[in-house]
């Protein structure tokens, strides 16, 4: 539904995105990552035909929003980063222009309203004005907004940003099923909003395209991918070092005492390693091991490895 | 049909946000008090002059009122969409920039109309006191609305270029002020005395007192209509010019 091909987008000498290429299709949940200033914003406003791409193109629906962009924005439901809402108008009125500006009248209007109030949990406020509303039920009225329609492509900038943990979930649940028949982007910075919404996710940086892969891909990127992490006691930290560090798979150990606990952390000379978890449990069959797992990986350190610019890289190091 | 459903859309929210603030209620009670002020009070008055006519008395006055009062209702257009962030919502809805541009337009000159037409009081007061020619006042009133117009157009480009809503009324006003002193007859007699009549009278052309005299005086001219329907034509243009530049980036 969504294609993106080879977008550049330059701001003066600045290539806020450079040659950035991926495409999402129906049933999809893309998630997009990537540390402030990577682009995702620009790429987003791109893609719903706000701002004109420098280079390349975009198409939503098969229509080119360069040539045809009233016939991809039809299709297309977009919350903008901050969520802009006419503070002028009550949330009931602002989803009616919204309705009504999107071909909906009369008694379709009314349903689409209600729909999207009802979806939204904006019941309570909704003869209320925008301008009297918290940040959440703001943000809520904006992601209403977007909805109305019940269009086919999403694009959602920070869709979770400023929402309390309760309303964070709801949002979550939200996307994901909606997913299951639309075409949805949405930008992020929680890691833990990828596991729990994406079926995909892209890292960008600097305008490219850094990493591309299911979450669970993503994550087998990491150090932490197939690490096997346990807990002992009654042993000194420099015996469980040694004695893990001889494994075949090993490729280094941490070991940390705290009273006399050890935790230790053995990571596989390839990241993803089946072998290491079995090794480690013949190794310490004869151990007091109060407790054992295997990692799948963490993504904050895939996102750090990956976007870190290299001098920070090497300081981190 | 599709283009006009939109237009009337985003012209009807936007008559909704004038009337939703005190605006619109501070301009109409403001512009009353200064039309009744000035056909009543300023000397020689109405009753003084005698005559059943309003243009040296009422109509002579409005380029001025609108000076600051149309600046003041036209400065939020734009201004206001990019300082909340809405323009990205209302651009991104699936309608060209031109019909937002005059959807806008055409709700803030609804409304200014709306002011002038609650000027009617003057009009009965004058036909009760003696027997006007209600042809002549008519033109006056369209006059001064397509004058409202032009002005209002103005400030559309001075809103779409920045996001204060200050500086847009300052700049809009002075634009506006050099639209009015270029037909101002001190102005013009200067002007004839430094560069001859020639450019005077070029320069003459360009403001809208020189072309809201006929409609004061009866004289629905062509002219003068196609000036200030270019002269909207023209800033609304602009305004679109801008607003593409913005996003451009």
């Amino acid at each position: 539904m969504i294609k993106v091909d080879n977008l550049t987008k330059l701001f003066g000498p600045k290539r806020a995105v450079d040659g950035i290429s991926f495409t999402v299709e129906r049933g999809e949940v893309l998630g997009f990552l990537g540390p402030n200033g990577a682009g995702k914003s620009t790429t987003m406003r791109v893609i719903t035909g706000f701002i004109p791409p420098s280079g390349g193109k975009v198409s939503v629906g098969g229509f080119d929003m360069v040539e045809d962009p009233i016939s991809g924005k039809r299709l297309i439901g977009y919350l903008p980063e901050n969520a802009p809402a006419y503070t002028d108008m009550t949330v009931s009125g602002f989803l009616g222009f919204a309705a009504e500006i999107r071909g909906l009248r009369g008694d379709a209007k009314k349903k689409a309203v209600n729909r999207a109030v009802e979806m939204c949990f904006l019941q309570s406020v909704r003869h209320q004005s925008v301008e009297t509303l918290s940040k959440g039920y703001r943000h809520r009225t904006c992601f209403a907004q977007s909805i109305i329609h019940d269009p086919e492509v999403l694009v959602l900038d920070e869709p979770t940003d400023g929402l309390d943990p309760n309303q964070k979930h709801e949002i979550r649940g939200l996307i994901r099923r909606m997913g299951e028949k639309k075409a949805i982007i949405f930008s992020t910075h929680i890691l833990e909003e990828v596991d729990a919404v994406c079926s995909r996710a892209i890292i960008i940086d600097r305008g490219r395209i850094v990493a591309n892969g299911t979450p669970q891909e993503l994550r087998q990127r990491s150090d932490w991918a197939g690490a096997v992490t346990l807990r002992v006691s009654g042993m000194t930290a420099n015996v469980v070092k040694e004695k893990l560090s001889q494994l075949r798979t090993a490729k280094r150990v941490t070991a940390e005492a705290q009273g006399d606990r050890i935790t230790a952390t053995v990571f596989p000379r390839t990241a993803g390693e089946q072998d290491l978890t079995r090794e480690v449990l013949e190794a310490t069959r004869s151990w007091p091991v109060e407790e054992l797992h295997t990692e799948v990986g963490r993504l904050d350190e895939v996102f750090r490895s990956i976007t870190l610019p290299d001098t920070a890289k090497e300081q981190a190091k | 049909m599709n283009t006009w459903a939109n237009i009337k859309t985003i012209a009807k929210r936007e008559l909704g946000a004038y009337f939703s603030s005190p605006l619109a209620y501070v301009f109409i009670v403001i512009f009353l008090l200064l039309c009744g002020f000035f056909t009543f009070m300023v000397k020689p008055t109405l009753l003084d002059r005698g005559q059943a006519s309003l243009t040296m008395t009422f109509f002579m006055w409005h380029p001025w009122f609108y000076l600051f009062l149309v600046p003041a209702v036209g400065m939020r257009l734009w201004a206001e969409e990019r300082r909340v962030g809405t323009l990205e919502l209302l651009l991104t809805m699936p309608i060209t920039t031109w019909q937002a541009i005059v959807g806008k337009f055409l709700a803030s000159w609804l409304f200014l109309g709306l002011a002038l037409v609650l000027t009617f009081p003057v009009v009965v007061t004058l036909n009760y006191l003696g027997s006007p020619d209600n042809g002549v006042i008519l033109t006056g009133y369209i006059g001064s609305w397509l004058m409202a117009g032009a002005y209002l157009a103005v400030s559309c480009i001075t809103s779409a270029m920045t996001r204060t809503q200050v500086v847009s009324f300052i700049v809009s006003l002075v634009i506006c002020l050099f639209l009015i002193l270029a037909g101002f007859q001190p102005v013009v007699d200067s002007m004839n005395e430094w560069f001859g009549s020639r450019v005077a009278d070029a320069v003459a052309g360009f403001s809208v007192i020189t072309h809201f005299d006929g409609f004061q005086r009866g004289i629905l001219d062509s002219r003068d209509v196609l000036f200030f329907l270019s002269l909207i034509g023209f800033s609304l243009f602009s305004t679109s010019v801008i607003l593409r530049g913005h996003r451009a980036g």
